[in-house]
């Protein structure tokens, strides 16, 4: 059973720990890690900020520009309704490439982890 | 009126302001499905007893032994995401306004994509039980968990009211032999009792049952839409484009057409005329899209996984089932449209939105089907009530009776579940006795401002904690505070609130303000998300706080590796 930690999460482990605590500062400085939360903040940024602008496309172009949305493509369905149901494609797109991307993070925050765990 | 139908997402919009003792349905129906209610409640019980501990400690109560699968939680987070208000409300939606209501399906899908991006795994590798355990962990403690406490059970109770006025009157509308008040008393007591007896666990697999449950309904309903049409696309797209709105003349109309809800020439309130349509629109999308990441609902749910890397799975699988539902209300919406129309739409002759998916049901299948469809829209109430009252109790427990009133200590061990089981009974009845004095108000404004304040008060807190050094305790509590009353400003003041009906108009669907609606949109986030992280990070701005700072380290190490997460209780 794992010790149960009952307060909240202190700004510093004060709360007596079997072993030391993990060196913070040390991983926080060390390349491989700077390394891999670059690669997270490119991916996530890049990521958000397409399905943001993607997402909004469709509230901006069907209220603003609707003669244009209401163009017939495919027999009766309208570019209105594909722009709405490809929403939910790139949607699940975009979280398939998350998880591959998470993957190799999973990975590199491995090595990391053992690499300081063990001294 | 267009207050109500510009969220009518919850049931308690768009219910019939009277609805006169008309004569019951068929005794028949009614009881079929009143029997599977009693089968599914029977069962969710039997689950609660599964799931009791005889003294569970913290994380076995508040985060199931964080020993879920990803698929269970994937399946429990869309157990409680997924009201009977998304269900009928939406399906009604499109069944009435066509294109635009499918806009509100796209909306709550695309959203989950900022849980899976941004919080869900820095919350599980840096939490325990809360939100305020990430935006709290490098600042000063007891201010930032007071505030975040204050607003996670604002948020919940917003939605648990609306929710239960519409367990109310959806069982007056299915279930006509029960009366309105054992329908709220009903869902609050076993609500109550899955949560105090059962914690997490017991929520969690009620939420899963009903995700199952949900899921097979509507996928079910969809099919039957399309035996209809033979299944071929074109036939039932052609259908929806010429829907029989005035059976009287044949006038038709196309449904697939944007513009009926939110279009250039629709009047949000009288004195500010035409136009503000699309801009309510992207405000609207705006609260979706940031405030389902920061609803407390969504977010107690990380922290019952072993890890980051599953509470990300379990995203992903919250994603393929909640999309798989949105993309069914094209179906059961369009659908209903089609093949009824909507001046079928009605029950005992009153036209009511909300029915579009029973009644579609009623003409597609036969009465066990329909009794199938009306029980699982109850059962849907019930798991997610539960959810609202558990993320609540553990918020108040947790943040709020540990951290701020005794300093982060638990001074005897339990007594953090002791609370949260007694606040859980406490909001329980709180709500119930609400419910019972608010049936007859229009109430359905409640789950935007719960969506507002999650996406003003919480996600600008969460982001900038995760991602800047210099985020201080000044900025929490004012990102905090000023996206909290920034929210319910505006909606006081916006056309949702304030109108002025002529005196027709009946007591449920009257604007509580009478008097001309000063902000122009029904839907605050457009200004208040903006306003509330231009608090935060102006507050930060003023003064540095070193010893945040040099904890970020720390919490960056935390977030991104999982090193010192909490750990799964071993078996």
């Amino acid at each position: 059973m794992n010790p149960q930690r009952s307060g909240g999460v202190p700004p510093k482990p004060t709360a007596p720990k079997v072993s030391t605590p993990p060196p913070w500062e040390a991983i926080a400085a060390d390349p491989d890690f700077k390394k891999l939360l670059a690669a997270k903040a490119r991916f996530i940024l890049l990521a958000t900020l397409f399905f943001v602008a993607y997402y909004f496309t469709l509230p901006v172009l069907v209220g603003w520009y609707p003669d244009l949305m209401k163009k017939e493509v495919l027999g009766r369905m309208n570019l209105a309704f594909l722009f709405a149901l490809s929403q939910f494609f790139v949607a699940w797109g975009l979280a398939f490439f998350y998880v591959k991307a998470a993957a190799r993070w999973d990975q590199a925050a491995a090595a990391v982890r053992t690499r300081f765990d063990k001294g | 009126m267009l207050s109500s139908i510009v969220l009518p997402l919850f049931i308690a919009a768009t219910a019939p302001a009277k609805v006169k003792p008309a004569p019951p349905p068929p005794p028949t129906e009614s009881h079929t499905a009143l029997f599977m209610l009693i089968g599914f409640v029977a069962t969710t019980l039997v689950i609660t007893w599964f799931s009791t501990r005889k003294s569970p400690g913290s994380s076995a109560y508040f985060a199931a032994d964080r020993r879920l699968t990803g698929l269970q939680n994937g399946l429990a987070a869309a157990g409680g995401h997924l009201s009977a208000a998304a269900f009928l409300g939406i399906s009604g939606m499109i069944a009435f306004h066509g294109y635009d209501g499918f806009l509100c399906s796209v909306g709550w899908f695309v959203a989950w994509l900022t849980v899976l991006l941004i919080v869900a795994e820095p919350l599980r590798n840096a939490g325990q039980y809360t939100m305020a355990d990430l935006v709290a962990y490098r600042l000063k403690q007891r201010p930032v968990r007071a505030l975040a406490s204050l607003s996670t059970i604002t948020v919940s109770t917003f939605f648990l009211i609306a929710e239960m006025v519409g367990a109310g009157l959806l069982v007056k509308l299915l279930l006509p032999t029960v009366p309105m008040n054992w329908a709220i008393i009903g869902v609050g007591v076993l609500t109550i009792v899955y949560v105090v007896f059962g914690g997490m666990l017991a929520t969690t697999r009620v939420q899963i049952l009903t995700a199952i449950l949900f899921l097979s309904g509507t996928i079910l309903l969809s099919f039957l839409v399309m035996k209809y049409y033979d299944f071929r696309f074109a036939r039932f797209f052609k259908a929806s484009s010429e829907v029989l709105v005035n059976p009287k003349t044949a006038t038709t109309k196309s449904f697939l057409l944007p513009g009926m809800l939110f279009g250039k020439d629709v009047i949000l309130a009288p004195n500010f005329g035409p136009g503000w349509g699309p801009l309510d629109l992207v405000s609207l999308g705006l609260a979706l899209v940031f405030g389902t990441a920061g609803l407390p609902q969504v977010l107690t749910r990380f922290y019952t996984v072993p890890d980051a890397k599953t509470a990300r799975v379990s995203v992903v699988w919250a994603m393929i089932i909640i999309g798989l539902f949105y993309l069914t209300t094209t179906f059961l919406g369009f659908g209903a449209a089609a093949i009824l129309g909507p001046s079928k739409l009605m029950v005992a002759g009153v036209i009511n939105e909300n029915m579009a998916a029973p009644l579609l049901a009623n003409k597609l299948g036969n009465e066990l089907f329909v009794a199938f469809i009306s029980a699982v829209a109850f059962a849907t109430i019930l798991a997610v009530v539960a959810g609202l009252i558990i993320s609540a109790s553990t918020s108040f427990a947790h943040d709020f009776h540990t951290n701020v009133l005794h300093h982060g200590k638990e001074i005897r061990p339990g007594d953090e579940v002791k609370v949260a089981r007694i606040t859980a009974l406490v909001i329980g009845a709180l709500a119930i006795f609400l419910v019972i004095q608010l049936q007859t108000i229009n109430v359905a404004f409640l789950v935007g401002l719960a969506f507002a304040v999650a996406a003003s008060a919480h996600l600008p807190v969460i982001v900038l904690s995760v991602v800047w050094r210099r985020f201080t305790t000044a900025g929490a509590a004012a990102g905090l505070g000023v996206g909290l009353l920034a929210s319910l400003a505006l909606i006081i003041i916006s056309p949702t609130i304030m109108g002025i009906d002529a005196p027709t108009v009946a007591a449920a669907r009257r604007h509580l303000i009478q008097h001309a609606a000063i902000f122009p949109l029904t839907n605050p986030g457009l200004v208040s998300i903006p306003l509330a992280f231009l608090a935060a990070i102006l507050a930060s701005l003023v003064r540095r706080d070193r010893t945040a700072e040099a904890a970020f380290a720390e919490f960056s190490v935390r977030a991104n590796t999982g090193l010192g997460a909490e750990k799964a209780t071993a078996l």
